[in-house]
């Protein structure tokens, strides 16, 4: 494995040989941190997720804004998942206007957001993690050897670009998403081309979950939390209460009971964990495992075949998952276009009302709540966003202090390695809090 | 196939918006053979917009450290492009990563052309400095250069 890397070994001051094992610009994540390891007689002592970007201060922008305003401005927290913040607070805003977004429009809902699974998780699987399993330091050496395979994911990417920038305007910070519905929406002669490109891309999903299949992968697993939203009909994009397999099952108005933040020195993000129990785990695997039994079947038998189970506790599977996702999405997709009745109006009228609010989505990455206060102007007294990236912060973080601690006696470098790609089994946004990566291990 | 002249920028982004302006320039002049885009500079869409044409001449925005409105010409069908000369987020991949990609999957266009002009303020906001106009002109004299009378890169 060809990389960045560096490593030193030199003489502690009691003669004890310490060594630092540096990597100063961990590739392929989505934002920059800074990860540390100390290792003691191989002891793995101490583990850090370091994320010092200052805070963006999203929140504080939303006060005093017209509720109207919200999906348009937290859609440029992110680049690559601006539906789930576009959705999280579309629906908090309806909530407290007393609307229920139903029909076609909540069918076109679910279609964008299809779209942004699609090309968040081929972005990740193909081109960030592959390289992980394959050996590669990066998507363009993978290239090299894996031509058919990157040309492949190319087309898949630009399948649910299309989309997302069909229905939302742009691919993005799209434009078209309002509270009530959206400001244009499409024809169904419109999304004709879309479904031929989505059956594509779901024929390409299905070969790349064989192809896929065949990875070697790390055997670790670990007993999680997984929380993710769960619908009692659907696999879940924007609709549900959250649950998880300890139990927990509430309406999203008691996030707030039951979750909580933390500042913790090391990290500009805030941690979250469950007030009783601690870390948890969000993201595709989270989802698959609270959800399975409401997968189609033929999605289930693509799962089974690429070696997956109804549950999946081992976090490098999660390259799996993601394509299981994709393929759920295509086929969803192709469901919505083809039962699609175009409705009598693009949104329906929303007046402001005085109240709280709470919005929560299936990001690409695990659910992205919102909470919002607003007066009867309409105007956003309070925001409150937890992004899924600060919620997979402490997981993280558990899963580097078990990783490494497993496979303390491997090579320093063929370590760092496989840290980086347990840190890219989250596939983490970083960059919604930060933009950088450093993975330092110490051993002494 | 003539020439794909490819704007890349974001203009809300001042000087990031030269190749974007660029392009509207080249578009403003008609000329035959030629086709015009404007792309954001994710990876992934100017692989697809750069696939399958013969002849292709990028413009964006330059950070390198020269003086701003400097232009710069790499010949992307000689030479690798390096990483970082161009802006990219770290959500995607940009400019320079997608013509390495088109390489290694042996689909970069046989002509390949970037023109950069060294950018000088990136902050939010609309107009490029005084300088990367200045620096847009010297690229629209060289883009029309190198566009031959056939409508290839001469």
């Amino acid at each position: 494995m060809k990389g960045k890397n560096g490593s030193a070994a030199t003489k502690s001051p009691k003669g004890k040989k310490t060594r630092t094992v540096k990597v100063d610009y961990l590739a392929r994540v989505e934002g920059e941190g800074a990860m540390y390891v100390r290792i003691n007689d191989a002891k793995v002592e101490d583990v850090k997720l370091k994320i010092f970007e200052p805070p963006r201060f999203f929140e504080a922008f939303l006060r005093g804004r017209d509720f109207r305003e919200a999906p348009d401005i937290t859609a440029r927290i992110c680049g690559i998942c601006p539906i789930a913040y576009q959705m999280s607070s579309v629906h908090a805003m309806e909530e407290i206007c007393g609307v229920k977004i139903e029909g076609p429009l909540r069918d076109l809902r679910r279609l964008i957001y299809c779209g942004e699974w699609i090309e968040s998780h081929v972005l990740h699987a193909f081109m960030l993690h592959a390289p992980d399993f394959l050996g590669y330091e990066s998507a363009i050496h993978m290239a090299k050897d894996h031509k058919d395979l990157v040309k492949m994911a190319l087309r898949m990417k630009k399948a649910g670009n299309e989309l997302m920038g069909f229905l939302g305007g742009r691919e993005i910070h799209p434009i078209n998403v309002k509270v009530g519905g959206f400001y244009r929406v499409p024809t169904r002669s419109e999304l004709k081309p879309l479904r031929d490109e989505m059956e594509w891309t779901r024929d390409a999903a299905l070969e790349s979950l064989k192809i896929f299949s065949k990875l070697d992968i790390p055997q670790f697993k670990q007993d999680y939390e997984f929380v993710g939203m769960r619908h009692p009909k659907e696999y879940p994009f924007n609709e549900g209460r959250l649950v998880s397999n300890r139990g927990l099952d509430i309406p999203l108005s008691e996030f707030e009971n039951v979750f909580e933040e933390e500042h913790v020195e090391h990290s500009t993000a805030l941690h979250c964990r469950i007030k009783e129990r601690g870390n948890y785990f969000v993201g595709p695997q989270a989802r698959y495992n609270l959800n399975y039994d409401l997968l189609p079947d033929d999605v289930k038998s693509a799962a089974k075949e690429a070696g997956l189970g109804p549950i999946s506790r081992n976090p490098f599977e999660s390259i799996l998952v993601r394509l299981v996702e994709i393929l759920y999405s295509c086929v969803e997709a192709i469901r919505i276009m083809d039962a699609y009745e175009e409705p009598d109006a693009p949104a329906v009228e929303v007046e402001p009302r005085a109240g709280t609010g709470y919005g929560c989505s299936e990001a690409p990455r695990g659910i992205c709540f919102h909470r919002y206060r607003v007066d009867s102007d309409g105007k956003i007294v309070d925001a409150w966003i937890v992004p899924p990236t600060s919620q997979n912060q402490k997981t993280i973080e558990s899963d580097l202090w078990h990783f490494a601690q497993k496979y303390v006696d491997l090579p320093d470098k063929q370590l760092q390695w496989q840290c980086e790609q347990a840190i890219r089994n989250y596939d983490p946004c970083i960059s919604c809090s930060v933009h950088f990566l450093n993975l330092t291990v110490d051993r002494t | 196939m003539g020439v794909l002249v490819i704007g890349v920028g974001n203009e809300l982004r001042r000087d990031d918006g030269v190749g974007i302006a660029i392009a509207r320039r080249i578009s403003a002049e008609q000329l035959p053979g030629v086709i015009v885009r404007e792309c954001t500079g994710e990876g992934a869409g100017l692989i697809n917009a750069w696939t399958g044409h013969d002849a292709v001449i990028v413009c964006d925005a330059i950070k390198s450290g020269s003086a701003p409105g400097t232009v710069h010409r790499l010949d992307a069908s000689k030479r690798e492009i390096p990483s970082g000369l161009f802006h990219y987020s770290t959500h995607e991949f940009g400019l320079a990563e997608a013509v390495e990609l088109s390489r290694a999957m042996d689909e970069l266009p046989g002509r390949f052309l970037i023109f950069g002009v060294e950018g000088k303020d990136f902050s939010g906001g609309k107009g490029l400095s005084k300088a990367v106009e200045q620096g847009m002109e010297t690229v629209l004299c060289g883009v029309l250069r190198e566009i031959g009378p056939e409508a290839g890169i001469s």
